[in-house]
């Protein structure tokens, strides 16, 4: 489902090299974690699948289903099911996070040449996610993550998920902020989505968040590269010991 | 041999002159109102129209900025349209002419040009100063308008909405409008263009509100591409009176709005709130004065704008506080959304403060859109533009729901969401 080929990357503005020749396949169905220490690149990843503009790809390429999307934009790219649940959601005073949420499920199966939702169907398939999310009816009554805690945030960031069914899932360090309650709801939020067809790329510093989302690959990414890929147990090892060994080994 | 020089008209100026000169004869009222007239048209012709060296003036220069003025066209016509929000009751101006229906108990509504025959209008069609332009320009051509009183008392359910269409030629309009006491109302005043021809229309409100009163004042100006529109609020604001004024442009080619407001009443609160949206290659003006008068009154004004193309704004505040005004209350500030290199606002508060012992305050930003908004948007999937307009709309949408009357705050809505799709 999606290839990075010896991708590089920095960012527009000053240059400053963040990926470097990095290579990563995920499979459809896949659960991949990625894993890395502060300023590896993993949130400059996710942002660079979305589409940012502040960054810059110099070298090598994205396929996401064998097609580039290097020059798609970041909604081009949402309305092919890409999907990046931010690490910081941005709030956006002025805009009803119900309206937000009708605008971008029906943008988005405009692009797919499908129809728009009708009101009734939008509140319901509203209501039933935002149930198992355990979001009350009055935060969607709020400005778009205006005044949301830390874990409402997040917890927001899964709904859109629900709602615009992505075919890739890039969680940016979802489970930071969270306490353990809240981890678990998000977490089956995620696992629910878990399907044949979709894939997921779980951005993490811990080990934590993959004890309730369990991958079946694990990468470590370290100064913009996959290091090192293996399964579950990567993940077992790196928490046991750090990076250092990993790094020590690549270097 | 007289070598004096004569002053050379503009070509806006001399189709002035020209149209009074054919239209005279034609206009409602004689002896004073026609004496009236006069004076105005003989003070428009010395003084010119306003340049930038006229202080009230200086950002809108009206002699190089009004090219031209349609002569009046009498097959000009004009239709009604629904009102802003349903169930309100419409009283119409068609290119002009004031087209009466039933009004609801409590209300009185007469055709201006019934005071301007029987001469009682005489005495308000002065200027309000030497620089009132529009003052002048609307009382030497005024033919028409509406009159309306609102018994003491009286609470009005639904909205009022005065509704003046114009298609072409000129228009000038008079509203003079009374709330008894302790009334409460919501008038709409509607300007919009029925067609494509180039109108130059001038308007003038003159309001006043008696003690207690409480009213909600829309003035929502949707003129044409080509058209010039004149208006003017004066306001006068009794004891213990609440008035909410929300001005939004979202029309015209060359727009001045003045709003003039004096607070005479202890107690009396002013908010005002306005929207300008302004693109294309355009000229738009909020001029507004208020003078507080009297002690322990209060107000508010937020002015929001957002700038496309090659747009120009102005923002111009002038709070005046008398020397025995104290405890008076007033902020007030300016935000703007600039949205192309090539878009300009010019923002002018002035405090003159005479008393004390008060609270006032003023405020100026400029901004660009939030680009992590947009990347967020636009990471959800709504394509560039749609996302950049919803968080345009966001920025004036907040002060329209100050207004918590939904169905007019939906209409509004309504309104800038229809302009920022056409101009986004």
């Amino acid at each position: 489902m999606l290839e990075i080929k010896n991708l590089h990357a920095r960012i527009a503005e000053d240059g400053t090299e963040i990926i470097r020749g990095l290579d990563l396949t995920v499979k459809a169905g896949e659960v991949a974690a990625i894993m890395g220490p502060n300023g590896s690149g993993k949130s400059t990843l996710s942002y660079i699948l979305s589409g940012r503009e502040d960054y810059e790809v110099t070298e090598g390429d994205i396929l996401y289903n064998g097609e580039s999307i290097l020059e798609l934009d970041p909604s081009e790219r949402a309305a092919k099911g890409i999907f990046l649940a931010f690490q910081y959601p941005v709030e956006i005073p002025g805009v009803a996070t119900m309206q937000f949420l009708k605008v971008a499920m029906n943008e988005q199966r405009k692009a797919r040449g499908e129809g728009e939702l009708t009101t009734p169907d939008f509140m319901r398939l509203v209501k039933d996610a935002s149930a198992k999310l355990k979001i009350e009816p009055e935060m969607l009554r709020r400005p778009l993550n205006v005044g949301f805690s830390g874990g409402e945030k997040k917890r927001a960031e899964i709904l859109q998920m629900a709602l615009l069914e992505p075919k890739l899932c890039v969680l940016d360090e979802t489970d930071s902020g969270l306490d353990i309650d809240a981890l678990k709801i998000v977490a089956d939020g995620v696992n629910a989505l878990r399907s044949p067809d979709r894939a997921v790329i779980v951005i993490t510093h811990y080990q934590r968040l993959l004890d309730y989302i369990v991958p079946d690959t694990v990468h470590v990414l370290y100064k913009g590269q996959v290091i090192k890929s293996g399964d579950k147990t990567l993940a077992h090892e790196l928490e046991a010991n750090g990076y250092a060994d990993i790094i020590g080994a690549a270097a | 041999m007289n070598m004096q020089a004569a002053i050379k008209m503009t070509a806006a100026e001399q189709a002035l002159v020209d149209a009074y000169e054919t239209q005279i004869g034609d206009l409602p009222g004689d002896g004073e109102v026609l004496a009236a007239r006069d004076v105005l048209l003989s003070d428009l012709k010395a003084a010119g129209l306003p340049t930038r060296r006229v202080e009230a003036w200086h950002y809108t220069d009206l002699k190089a900025l009004l090219r031209a003025v349609p002569g009046v066209d009498p097959t000009a016509v004009a239709s009604r349209v629904d009102p802003l929000v349903e169930g309100a009751t419409v009283l119409s101006v068609l290119n002009g002419r004031a087209e009466l229906r039933r009004v609801p108990d409590g209300v009185t509504a007469a055709s201006f040009q019934d005071v301007l025959a029987d001469g009682s209008a005489a005495v308000g069609l002065a200027a309000r100063s030497a620089d009132d332009a529009i003052g002048r320009i609307n009382g030497s051509f005024v033919r028409d308008g509406i009159t309306v009183e609102i018994a003491a008392e009286t609470a009005l359910e639904a909205p009022l909405e005065i509704q003046a269409v114009q298609n072409a030629g000129q228009v000038h309009t008079r509203f003079p409008v009374s709330f008894g006491q302790n009334s409460k109302a919501t008038v709409i005043e509607r300007h919009l263009a029925g067609g494509e021809n180039a109108a130059f229309v001038t308007s003038v409100s003159d309001i006043s509100l008696a003690d207690g009163a409480d009213v909600t004042w829309i003035i929502l100006q949707q003129q044409g591409a080509a058209d010039t529109h004149l208006g003017q609020i004066r306001v006068t604001l009794g004891a213990e009176t609440k008035l909410r004024l929300f001005v939004v442009n979202a029309g015209g080619k060359l727009v001045r709005q003045e709003i003039h407001v004096a607070v005479v009443g202890e107690g009396a609160d002013l908010t005002l709130r306005g929207i300008n949206l302004l693109g294309g290659e355009t000229h738009t003006d909020v001029t507004f004065t208020l003078g507080h008068d009297v002690p322990n009154t209060t107000s508010t004004e937020i002015i929001r704008n957002v700038v496309f193309d090659r747009a120009r704004g102005v923002f111009q505040g002038q709070i005046r506080v008398a020397p025995d005004a104290q405890k008076t209350d007033a902020k007030m500030s300016c935000n703007t959304l600039l949205l192309s290199d090539d878009a300009e606002f010019s923002s002018k508060p002035e405090l003159e403060i005479f008393a004390d012992d008060v609270q006032c305050g003023h405020g100026a930003t400029v901004i660009d859109i939030d680009h992590t908004q947009l990347f967020y948007l636009k990471a959800r999937g709504i394509p560039e533009n749609k996302a950049r307009a919803m968080l345009v709309n966001a920025f004036v949408a907040e002060i329209v729901e100050e207004l918590e009357d939904e169905p007019l705050v939906e209409a509004l809505e309504g309104v800038i969401a229809a302009w920022l799709e056409k101009h986004a």
